[in-house]
């Protein structure tokens, strides 16, 4: 399963509450730029809520230290013990919810954390799960078709496959 | 067998002062002497960064100072130096992570410059220094170790009884686990190696490798011109091996990181939505070229004597695509999104000592594809895939030794070899297996490779000798300018790139400059005068990406989608201000496309004094063989026969009715070569060189090149004194 946050464009207003109180959580300040979640003006009172769908997992396959990766709840997080800072997540990622600062060492992204769902007056966000897709488990098939069959250096079988 | 740190012997220790990167330098770089096993710090001095910049600038200057006109390749004094420049290591920009390798070649006797990925390079920068300098020789099997981890530089010895392997893909792993920390480590060590193929022949590459977390294992990627890993290999080096972590987006300490990543991202975007409908780099790499130059004769086929065969697309982009492991992130630095460094796993290897285990083979890229492949008549994908595999592992040059093969299949069919002449091994166009005996034999050291190893200049004169094979044919069919291989595009109908291969300072090799379509296909340089400025232009422009640390893939493999708009698109300008951005964003100075030209115009002619001083950088030296330049059979003038004879009729103005075909084929060759003359005045004068090709004084005075020492040996040479 997958844990995400799910948002509702049409019940969004545009109040900023969720960019506050994600931007304060996580960076200490009141910075829609500093979110993790994104509130995009599309005109006539309407609004687009970008934030990680957790699914399509394009930024985990891309990372080249694997510095991003699936947790147990199947929420993309981020080591930043390992991010060097590349941005190639932050350009692979479809819905444009992968987010940089400029100048900041990191990008960030929602971890379905939850916190922006209770201070959302309208309800336009929720944490939902969802089944495992073709999709979500893409940089895991990858990885799958490359993994060693030879036997390495200090263990005496393979890990997988027939080594001769 | 799992080894670690103290399974080897420590023969020497320093510690030393880790100091931040400021603004994409270090101010210092480090000696290494395998002689005394001692390593020392070196000043880097305002002057010489403004100077000779980084990257090849420093390499070469640190050469020319530690080198003598009388050094050899392998005289003690010869350096390898390992050169960074200061863009590279950055994460956010495509194509950041390449080091220059400069020495002097044991194939051509001058500097020759090799341009490498690979994680060695950023990390021994982040390490603390702009540059290595390896001098001295070894009297036993040497590791030399650069520990930005802890701050320390050591020898170790390779005792015997520790049976360490020598060829890549063995060493390299097994040293980047005994070098790691920890399993988690891995990724923070990054090996320079050759392997038993360099230790016999002067083709050897150096192999520089990365972590693969994926693959769990070791990648490789080649500074493969010229014969470095040979000089390695000479100074009885087993491997050296650079360790660093905690590389950052702004481990640079650039003047304006946000710039940096806005430049990088905004690539970074552009390679994401354009790649696929481009060059699809990211799924073929350099591979994405075989179908193209088939199309347009250009693909090397029977040692560069055609340039299309019908079976080329047996060996197309699409084959290749499907052999690759796709979707990885495979670049040969961190965030390099173009990730053009593909590979073919689990292939299971059919001959030599590996036979029957499954390998990660890296590559192939387009050069080896065409060296080994089509211009060997090789259409089978495994017989190129092996034949990449162990010139990777063994540590020789694909593409010399693609250029050296297909010259002995030639000589073959020409009746120069046969069985006994090569201990037994079959050389027919096409036989694979036949090309793979040869380096398995150069690995050994023994029989017939040991002598096919030494490149083509010195095989076209032995076979004269020893075989009395036709003199003129031997220097015809031998493709190397200075004694280094040409690499895999045909030549022949493009003046310009035959300027582009053989007007260059360490021989013809494709980094300085590619014409073909510029001037075959488009005709948009058609004057000498035109051809005189793309290869000024050009050769500085690139000479400009390995000064700070550049690939130059994603210059021009992949643009803009208005890119076409622009008066001179293939400059690709919007890129060119990008690198312009990203240099300023970096070192916080100053630069546009006429100050990039400069700074590369100083090296440039730095190189070529340094050539002079070595005793060459002769206009006789910058000639191609013939067979680079037009038909040199009849039947391959036969095979394009009504494209020779309308270049008879129309540029010639000669009517090639009733000529017979030695008539036409004697009536293009002398053409050829005259065009040929002029284009080298043209360009020699563009460059501010004299008719004999060595840099005037008053040259290198306007460009700001005037140290003592070089004008000192260009006025010598002028005078004729040298």
């Amino acid at each position: 399963m997958i844990k995400y946050l799910k948002t509702d464009d049409a019940k969004c207003v545009g109040c900023m509450n969720c960019t506050a109180t994600c931007s304060v959580k996580y960076f200490k300040e009141d910075n829609p730029a500093k979110s993790c979640i994104r509130v995009e003006g599309l005109g006539n009172n309407r609004f687009h809520l970008a934030a990680c769908d957790q699914e399509c997992r394009r930024c985990v396959a891309e990372c080249p230290t694997k510095a991003l990766f699936v947790g147990p709840t199947g929420i993309v997080i981020m080591n930043k013990s390992l991010c060097v800072g590349c941005l190639a997540c932050v350009a692979v990622c479809p819905i444009e919810a992968m987010f940089y600062f400029p100048g900041d060492k990191n990008p960030f992204k929602c971890i379905a954390c939850g916190s922006c769902v209770k201070s959302c007056p309208k309800g336009a966000l929720s944490i939902e799960d969802k089944p495992d897709s073709e999709k979500s488990r893409f940089p895991f098939d990858v990885e799958s078709r490359v993994a060693p069959t030879r036997a390495l250096p200090g263990k005496s079988e393979a890990l997988s496959g027939a080594a001769k | 067998m799992s080894m670690t740190i103290k399974d080897f012997r420590l023969l020497s220790e320093q510690s030393y002062e880790k100091r931040p990167v400021v603004k994409g330098y270090n101010m210092r770089t480090l000696h290494a002497d395998l002689g005394t096993k001692k390593f020392r710090e070196k000043p880097v001095s305002e002057q010489m960064k403004d100077t000779f910049v980084g990257g090849k600038g420093f390499g070469l200057r640190l050469l020319w100072d530690s080198t003598t006109p009388a050094t050899r390749w392998d005289s003690p004094e010869n350096e390898i130096v390992i050169a960074m420049g200061p863009v590279c290591g950055n994460t956010n920009y495509p194509g950041s992570g390449k080091s220059l390798v400069c020495a002097l070649s044991p194939m051509t006797d001058v500097p020759i410059d090799s341009n490498v990925g690979g994680y060695f390079g950023p990390y021994l920068k982040f390490s603390g220094f702009d540059a290595l300098e390896l001098q001295g020789k070894a009297d036993t099997e040497t590791i030399v170790f650069i520990d930005g981890i802890e701050g320390k530089l050591a020898f170790y010895e390779v005792p015997d009884s520790l049976k360490l392997d020598y060829d890549t893909h063995l060493l390299a792993e097994t040293l980047t686990h005994a070098f790691a920390r920890d399993e988690k480590g891995l990724q923070f060590v990054s090996v320079v190696s050759a392997g038993r193929g360099a230790d016999h022949s002067p083709m050897g590459v150096l192999n520089f490798s990365l972590y693969d977390k994926r693959r769990q294992g070791i990648r490789v990627k080649q500074a493969g011109r010229g014969g470095i890993g040979s000089v390695l290999r000479n100074k009885k080096i087993r491997a050296i091996v650079a360790r660093y972590q905690g590389v950052e987006q702004d481990s640079n300490n650039a003047a304006d990181p946000a710039a940096v990543q806005r430049i990088g991202l905004k690539l970074h975007r552009e390679i994401i939505v354009n790649d696929d409908k481009q060059c699809k780099m990211r799924k073929q790499g350099t591979a994405h070229l075989m179908e193209v130059m088939n199309d347009y004769d250009l693909l090397p086929t029977k040692n560069h004597k055609y340039g299309q065969d019908p079976r080329g697309p047996e060996i197309a982009s699409w084959v290749w695509e499907k052999l690759f492991s796709q979707d990885l992130p495979d670049g040969c630095w961190y965030g390099c999104t173009m990730a053009c460094a593909h590979a073919v796993d689990h292939f299971e290897l059919e001959t030599g000592p590996y036979k029957g285990q499954k390998v990660c083979v890296d590559g192939p890229e387009y050069e080896t594809a065409a060296g080994v492949g089509s211009n060997l008549y090789v259409y089978d994908t495994h017989g190129i895939l092996e034949l990449n595999f162990y010139c990777d592992t063994y540590g020789i040059d694909t593409i010399s030794f693609g250029t050296m093969t297909s010259f002995l299949m030639e000589c073959w069919e020409l009746g120069v070899l046969n069985k006994d002449r090569t201990d037994g091994i079959d050389l027919a166009w096409g036989n694979w297996q036949g090309a793979a005996q040869i380096l398995h034999d150069m690995a050994d050291g023994k029989r017939f490779g040991v002598l096919a190893g030494k490149g083509v200049k010195f095989l076209a004169e032995y076979f004269t000798k020893e075989y009395g094979a036709d003199a003129q044919v031997m220097k015809d069919i031998a493709l190397h300018g200075k004694g280094l291989e040409q690499s895999e595009y045909v030549s022949k109908e493009s003046l310009a790139q035959q300027g582009g291969y053989y007007l260059t300072n360490k021989g013809p090799q494709h980094d300085e400059a590619w014409l073909i379509f510029m001037d075959m296909v488009n005709n948009r340089i058609p004057t000498f005068e035109n051809k005189a400025e793309a290869l000024h232009y050009f050769p500085m422009f690139r000479t400009w990406l390995g000064l700070l640390g550049l690939c130059k893939l994603p210059w021009n493999d992949v643009e803009p989608a208005d890119n076409a708009r622009h008066k001179e698109p293939n400059k690709v300008p919007e890129h060119v201000d990008n690198y312009c951005n990203l240099y300023t964003a970096i070192t916080g100075l100053p630069m546009n496309s006429e100050m990039m030209v400069v700074q590369s115009e100083r090296i440039y002619n730095f190189q070529r004094s340094f050539n002079v001083r070595q005793g060459h950088g002769h206009r006789a030296e910058d000639y191609p063989p013939y067979r680079a330049m037009g038909p040199v059979f009849e039947d391959e003038y036969q095979a394009r026969a009504e494209r020779y004879d309308k270049q008879m009729l129309e540029k010639i103005g000669i009517d090639p009715m009733g000529k017979s075909l030695a008539e036409k084929v004697a009536i293009t060759r002398k053409h050829r070569l005259s065009q040929y003359d002029s284009l080298i005045d043209a360009v020699f004068k563009r460059r501010g060189w004299t008719s004999d090709g060595c840099p005037t004084p008053e040259h290198l005075k306007k460009i700001g090149m005037d140290l003592p020492e070089v004008i000192l040996v260009v006025e010598a040479r002028i005078a004729g004194k040298a």
